[in-house]
């Protein structure tokens, strides 16, 4: 996935500028940077849903539909009437699509999933009625579901307990063996030196990209927040 | 007794037959408005429907004023001028521009303006009420053949896009990276489709009542979705029906009288359901 040049302006203002590199195929990649550094925003270009006012984004994977997104827990409706396993189900969507049924094997896959990321008990249960950390467990399961080539996640970790982001990590390292490409918005430095191989400091522009423990230094997180 | 109850109950739409029509297209509109109302609430769109449903109007008077009480022209005229307003909204919640309630509510308030000042510089006094309020009880066999035929057409896409139009209206993010397109303009559509025959019954004012209030009621007593939308349905031709006779037998506008039924249903549902809600709290505190 090669990123070139790219700007975004988000009508006044200057999201992201400049950016120009690649996320190798299967790496495990966490953006960092101060509030307001572009983050999202760069995952919302990676994914196509934003075109960039200016440069390129290069990602195969999207003109086969094999990107999956998962966009901040703030966007999602939390009232809708969906339970558990209906969302963990729709990861599937590539073999059912609008109209098949869920067969045998099918369902046996998606209780399977739900039990990766234990939330067998609450299968049943409206997603309105957990956590937030419950709530992205399903959503990790349902990710497993997908088998995309390209996951971006943006703040997974967000407002999640404790034991949901040890499920999360196990699984995203799961996804890391299995050959996919990973890039997680993440604001929990230790985590990120902990959990993701390479890192890419974001200010609107790239200050360092690379080797986590390349780029995660006094120095760098200073001249990005000088950046900010 | 049994005959007062036959009087009260059957003989209205027994002797005339602009009962016998005014029920029938009420009926084919809440049979497609439930679940479309169910979708609009599901989305948080309810503020969306009614601005359409205003949108409408601007276009239904030009067509109006060309061609007299043509059906066509009204329609298309309708049609052409809620589509216009649903792509201008469309572009202005995209370009980020003042989030969008404030652009909705202004286009519903010039839409409305503009369409009242064309009927009432062009047409009469009785004209400007009919656009407002409708004419439940004026509709001839074309204009239900037309709302037989919306209704129906609602149905099917509905039946048929199910699946991609619930998951777009819960997770459209997922959906676009999946790579299917074009579920919310469908649903767009519908909703246009719907409040363009619906204007010519219940009036701009109230021509989306009949698709919001059952739906409102039917959301009070279940979570899933197919049953809220079977309810919703439900609601709506109870609604019609109850609205048709109250207005046959102590002379009321029919139009108002079916939204108020519904409404009534609305408070009701709220009531009763909130109610049961706390006694069940209260019983499962006491058992602990």
């Amino acid at each position: 996935m090669h990123v070139q040049d790219v700007q975004v302006r988000l009508g006044a203002h200057l999201a992201l500028d400049g950016v120009s590199g690649s996320f190798r195929p299967g790496s495990l990649t966490a953006v960092v940077g101060p509030n307001g550094a572009g983050k999202s925003t760069l995952l919302n270009v990676l994914s196509g849903l934003l075109r960039p006012t200016n440069g390129r984004v290069a990602c195969p994977a999207r003109r086969r539909n094999r990107v999956a997104y998962l966009p901040q827990q703030t966007e999602l409706d939390r009232d809708f009437p969906m339970t558990v396993a209906e969302v963990v189900a729709v990861g599937l969507w590539r073999t059912i699509g609008a109209y098949r049924g869920l067969s045998r094997p099918a369902l046996v896959r998606v209780a399977d999933a739900i039990e990766a990321v234990e939330l067998q008990e609450s299968s049943h249960r409206r997603i309105g009625d957990l956590s937030v950390g419950q709530i992205r467990r399903a959503f990790f399961a349902r990710l497993t579901l997908q088998e995309p080539e390209v996951i971006l996640l943006d703040e997974p970790f967000a407002a999640v307990d404790m034991r949901s982001v040890e499920t999360l990590l196990t699984l995203i390292a799961r996804w890391h063996a299995e050959g996919r490409t990973i890039v997680a918005v993440v604001h929990d430095m230790q985590q990120v030196r902990a959990h993701f191989p390479s890192a890419l400091l974001l200010s609107r522009r790239p200050v360092a990209w690379g080797d986590t423990g390349t780029v995660l230094t006094e120095d760098n997180l200073a001249r990005a927040a000088a950046a900010a | 007794m049994t005959t007062s109850l036959y009087d009260l109950l059957i003989t209205p739409f027994e002797g005339f037959s602009f009962m016998r029509i005014a029920i029938a297209a009420c009926l084919a509109l809440a049979l497609s408005g439930g679940p479309l109302g169910v979708l609009l609430l599901l989305r948080r769109m309810a503020l969306d429907g009614n601005v359409l449903s205003h949108a409408v109007m601007p276009g239904a008077a030009l067509g109006f004023v060309y061609a007299g009480h043509s059906l066509a022209a009204l329609s298309l005229g309708g049609f052409a001028s809620g589509a216009m307003v649903a792509g201008l909204t469309g572009l202005l919640s995209r370009k980020r521009a003042a989030r969008q309630d404030a652009g909705l509510v202004v286009f519903y308030l010039v839409a409305l303006a503009l369409g009242i000042t064309l009927v009432a510089f062009f047409g009469s006094n009785v004209d400007t009420v009919r656009v407002l309020f409708g004419t439940v009880l004026a509709i001839n066999p074309s204009a239900l053949m037309q709302i037989a035929f919306v209704s129906t057409a609602t149905m099917v896409a509905l039946a048929v896009f199910y699946r991609s139009i619930m998951l777009d209206a819960f997770d459209p993010v997922f959906l676009r990276m999946a790579g299917t397109r074009g579920m919310r303009a469908l649903f767009t559509l519908l909703v246009l489709l719907n409040l363009v025959v619906s204007f010519q019954t219940f009036g701009t004012l109230l021509a989306i009542g009949p698709i919001l209030l059952p739906a409102a009621a039917a959301r009070c007593w279940t979570n899933r979705p197919g049953l809220m939308m079977a309810l919703a349905v439900l609601i709506g031709m109870l609604s019609s029906y109850i609205g048709l006779l109250l207005s046959y037998h102590r002379n009321l506008p029919s139009g108002p009288a079916i939204v108020m039924v519904a409404g009534a249903c609305y408070g009701a549902s709220v009531l009763v359901s909130s109610g049961a809600a706390a006694l069940r709290t209260r019983l499962r505190g006491n058992i602990r």
